[in-house]
């Protein structure tokens, strides 16, 4: 890894997260990206770990809270399970 | 981003009350979400019905309590990860390390694996495999990491919201999230350079 342009990649590192949440002054942020474009190996690292997260995001939306389960829910609560509650 | 709230259509007043309808509605609104995240914090169904039953009842019971500071979702998810980490720590079972030490050491995570499978076509990518070791992946790293990572990245939270579920500094919910990101990324990655090494994909 490099040590050019003033931002060494450990200090890309420690600001990784907050950097891909857009959390960093502009100041920060124009040296991380100054030094992506002349660090292949930080440039893989963030694209790799952006495409993690977004993974993990699009596989999981499918599950739902078991009708069942549902049913001992609303019964140990006492509550109606027949109420219409669409709107 | 959450898609949890219709706090709009919440009543408080009638929690509170412990109005039955109410308290029906908002089982209803939450319950998917409060169970995809109890699933992934214990990797099993029936542990993760349990935490919703458990979260839900605890709520019914403590609602007066609930004093409408925060969001009443960011107050059902902050009972719901209380009860599934009581679960893994009762349950010691293995299969997640438990580390909910005090973080130090920051940089100490090194990406190790640098290899650029983005540019891997779609179809190459997200396989009933590659999630699969997501899955797994997730469930290696020490439940206080994972929670940080579900509440933010999945549930959606803001920084300020997940700190507050998990009642520790928003300072400390970042590095817990940098660590479970990162780590993530390895995993994937080792996964990704074995099999374009195999497959000259
Ligand atoms: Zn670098």
């Amino acid at each position: 890894m490099n040590h050019h342009h003033g931002l060494e990649c450990q200090d890309l590192l420690n600001n990784i997260s907050a950097y891909i949440d857009g959390e960093l002054d502009d100041e920060l942020c124009g040296k991380i990206e100054a030094h992506i474009e002349s660090c292949p190996n930080c440039k893989v690292v963030i694209n790799t770990l952006k495409r993690t997260i977004q993974l993990y995001q699009e596989d999981g939306e499918s599950e739902t809270f078991p009708l069942d389960a549902r049913h001992r829910l609303f019964t140990a609560l006492d509550l109606d399970e027949d109420l219409d509650l669409s709107d | 981003m959450s898609e949890t709230l219709n706090e709009e259509t919440l009543n408080l007043e009638a929690l509170r009350k412990k109005d039955k309808r109410a308290f029906a509605q908002l089982v209803d609104q939450n319950s998917d979400h409060i169970y995809r995240l109890a699933l992934r914090l214990t990797g099993n169904s029936q542990d993760a019905e349990d935490v919703v039953q458990e979260t839900f009842i605890k709520a019914f019971n403590n609602v007066e309590s609930f004093e409408g500071r925060s969001k009443v979702s960011t107050w059902l998810y902050r009972i719901a990860t209380n009860e599934a980490l009581m679960l893994l720590r009762r349950r010691k079972d293995g299969i997640t390390p438990i580390d909910e030490g005090v973080e130090t050491d920051e940089g100490e995570i090194m990406p190790i694996q640098i290899v650029d499978w983005c540019c891997l076509p779609e179809k190459e990518i997200m396989t009933e495999e590659t999630r699969q070791v997501l899955q797994e992946a997730a469930l290696q790293l020490s439940s206080a990491n994972r929670a940080a990572f579900l509440l933010r990245d999945v549930e959606g939270l803001s920084t300020q919201e997940a700190a507050e579920a998990l009642d520790i500094s928003e300072s400390a919910l970042k590095v817990r999230l940098m660590r479970a990101r990162l780590q993530l990324r390895e995993a994937l990655s080792d996964y990704f350079a074995n099999r374009m090494a195999k497959e000259g994909l």
